[in-house]
């Protein structure tokens, strides 16, 4: 796991601030390369922001809220978003869903015990020819089969992501 | 055989550049105009007027903004484009600066496609090796974090400017106060992509495809119960039945044009033509089987809207609330079916006053499907 050090933080700020600049329009870029690197925004990552830029916290607050990958709490190292549009439900999303919830123990919005893990679901990522399909963290799978399934999930624990 | 290649076919790199750097801004935007070009991202606005406008104005400092937040359930034709013609779009947004005068850009992607981001931050290195010398220009890619409404250009601005993603009213557009209150542009993927395509050729070239008012090639993502899923480039304008022919979608219930936004086309609709005026030619084609629940349809949806709304205005927060809500008691056969008559209300209520494009589409779908599937959602045998 990643200890949320403040010059840690101070660095993932400084670095995105020496490229985009250190102005407003920095802030989602900061947002999302804390957001990335540690895993979620901590109220110790929006103190330092504030600082940094010269944001009020509650009007960072404000706007990390209102994007669904910007997490609040604390997620598992690897967050699983199952697409759940027209096209995936067709081919058989659900299958896939309940496959991973069996494997891992967790329902929709749960992370497992070992922080590993954390499953969500997510309107359409674009995958439609290839449904039913999902996310982990960045990386897209398709044409999911349960045993697919299976084995990303457990590729991902022994640590040779496929 | 329907299947063009303009956008899925191979581009010489740089040919159009040096060609635009040549002609200069006027002379781009004139071409621009006279080819017709109408936006690729849904509202259809021609482009070389919005090129026009900004180039008009009196302020020097601009912006142009290329919209990859394809959020549009159902639409996968900007994912490859920026997979496998990225090219095509870096030079479309390179000519778009010199036309409108801009010194920057940004391409904004979403977060769902940051897997693409080092084909596309290659790409505009590239670029800038072969043409920094000849044309000035700066390309900075940015990121969405999962909001569907910050597709909505004014959204997309105010994310980008560091803010909430909520759209504003119009006027003032964005050619006027847009990225940092300055004249911006903002333009789809697939629009980007055909600019190098027309200074290569000319306006009367890409005026060939299409029909009247609705020229050129377009790509439409085909998904759902259907033979061959895929991306399908054919001309603007040609009948939803050819498409379905190709691939293998006749024998269906119904079929979702222009993704959720769009519309639910029933069969006898099907010789309707996919342009602007007539089916939404935004992409999305998800075609639904004859065994399908258009309840569950429906409920899908609904749910979307109610999650991706951004909450700003009361008809949309709270009318895709109610709709999804009625269609659940409904169908439970827990409301009166006189209820149906008030949500069909509200339909025009928000479409109507609907702040933006996703409070004001939303009730589309659930018009088309409650007026054509009415007897199997509200008179079933639950
Ligand atoms: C809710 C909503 C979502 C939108 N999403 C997108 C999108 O993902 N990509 C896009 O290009 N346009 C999207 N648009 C349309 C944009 O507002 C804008 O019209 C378009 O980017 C302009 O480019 P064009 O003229 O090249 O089509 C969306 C509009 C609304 C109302
Ligand atoms: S219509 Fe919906 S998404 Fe658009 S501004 Fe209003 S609440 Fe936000």
């Amino acid at each position: 796991m990643i200890e949320c050090k403040v010059d840690y933080l101070k660095r993932i700020i400084e670095d995105v601030l020496k490229v985009h600049g250190n102005h407003r329009s920095s802030l989602l870029p900061v947002l999302i390369a804390v957001n990335d690197k540690i895993g979620f925004i901590s109220d110790m990552a929006l103190v330092e922001i504030s600082k940094q830029m010269d944001i009020p916290i509650a009007e960072i607050h404000g706007v990390m809220s209102f994007y669904s990958f910007l997490n609040k709490k604390k997620k598992g190292k690897y967050v699983i978003r199952i697409c759940r549009s027209l096209s995936c439900e067709f081919k058989g999303k659900n299958r896939i869903k309940n496959v991973i919830m069996r494997e891992l123990g967790i329902g929709v919005g749960e992370t497992t015990d070992d922080g590993l893990f954390t499953l969500e679901e997510t309107n359409c990522i674009g995958m439609c020819d290839r449904s039913p399909a999902m996310l982990i963290n960045d990386r897209p799978y398709y044409n999911l089969t349960p045993e697919r399934a299976i084995e990303i999930l457990e590729s991902y624990r022994g640590g040779k992501i496929i | 055989m329907i299947e063009k290649k303009v956008l899925l076919n191979k581009l010489d790199r740089g040919e159009a550049i040096l060609r635009a750097v040549k002609m200069g801004s006027e002379k781009i935007v004139s071409l621009i105009k006279d080819s017709e070009l109408r936006g690729r991202g849904g509202a259809g606005f021609p482009t070389g007027i919005k090129w026009e406008r900004v180039l008009n104005q009196s302020e020097k400092e601009r912006y142009l903004i290329c919209n990859a937040d394809e959020g549009e359930p159902g639409t996968f034709k900007d994912r490859i484009l920026l997979e496998e013609y990225t090219e095509k779009m870096i030079e479309g947004m390179i000519i778009g600066q010199i036309a409108i005068g801009a010194k920057k850009s940004f391409i904004y992607l979403r977060q769902e496609y940051k897997f693409l981001a080092e084909k596309i931050k290659n790409t505009i290195e590239e670029y800038k090796k072969l043409f920094g010398d000849k044309v000035d220009f700066q390309i900075d890619l940015r990121f969405g974090a999962g909001a569907y409404v910050c597709g909505e250009e004014f959204a997309l601005i105010e994310s980008l400017n560091g803010f909430r993603g909520e759209p504003r009213n119009k006027p003032p557009f964005p050619t006027e106060k847009g990225f940092k209150n300055k004249p911006t542009v903002v333009n789809n993927v697939e629009t980007l992509c055909n600019i190098p395509h027309i200074v290569l050729n000319g306006a009367s070239w890409f005026k060939k495809f299409g029909v009247k008012g609705c020229y050129g090639t377009k790509l439409f993502s085909v998904a759902g119960d259907v033979e061959k899923p895929g991306i399908y480039e054919v001309e603007m304008g040609i009948p939803l039945i050819e498409l379905l022919e190709h691939v293998g979608g006749v024998d269906s219930k119904a079929v979702q044009v222009g993704g959720y936004a769009g519309t639910t086309v029933v069969p006898e609709d099907y010789y309707k033509t996919l342009c602007f005026g007539d089916l939404p030619p935004g992409g999305s084609i998800i075609v639904i089987g004859k065994n399908r629940d258009m309840g569950k349809v429906l409920e899908n949806i609904l749910e979307f809207f109610l999650e991706e709304s951004c909450g700003q205005c009361t008809p949309c927060r709270e009318g895709n609330y109610r709709l999804l809500e009625g269609l659940r008691l409904l169908r439970d056969g827990k409301a009166s079916i006189k209820y149906l008559k008030t949500l069909f209300t509200l339909c025009d209520v928000m479409k109507i006053s609907a702040k933006c494009g996703l409070g004001q589409s939303s009730p589309n779908s659930f018009l088309a499907i409650m007026k054509n599937f009415k007897d199997e959602i509200l008179y079933n045998e639950r």
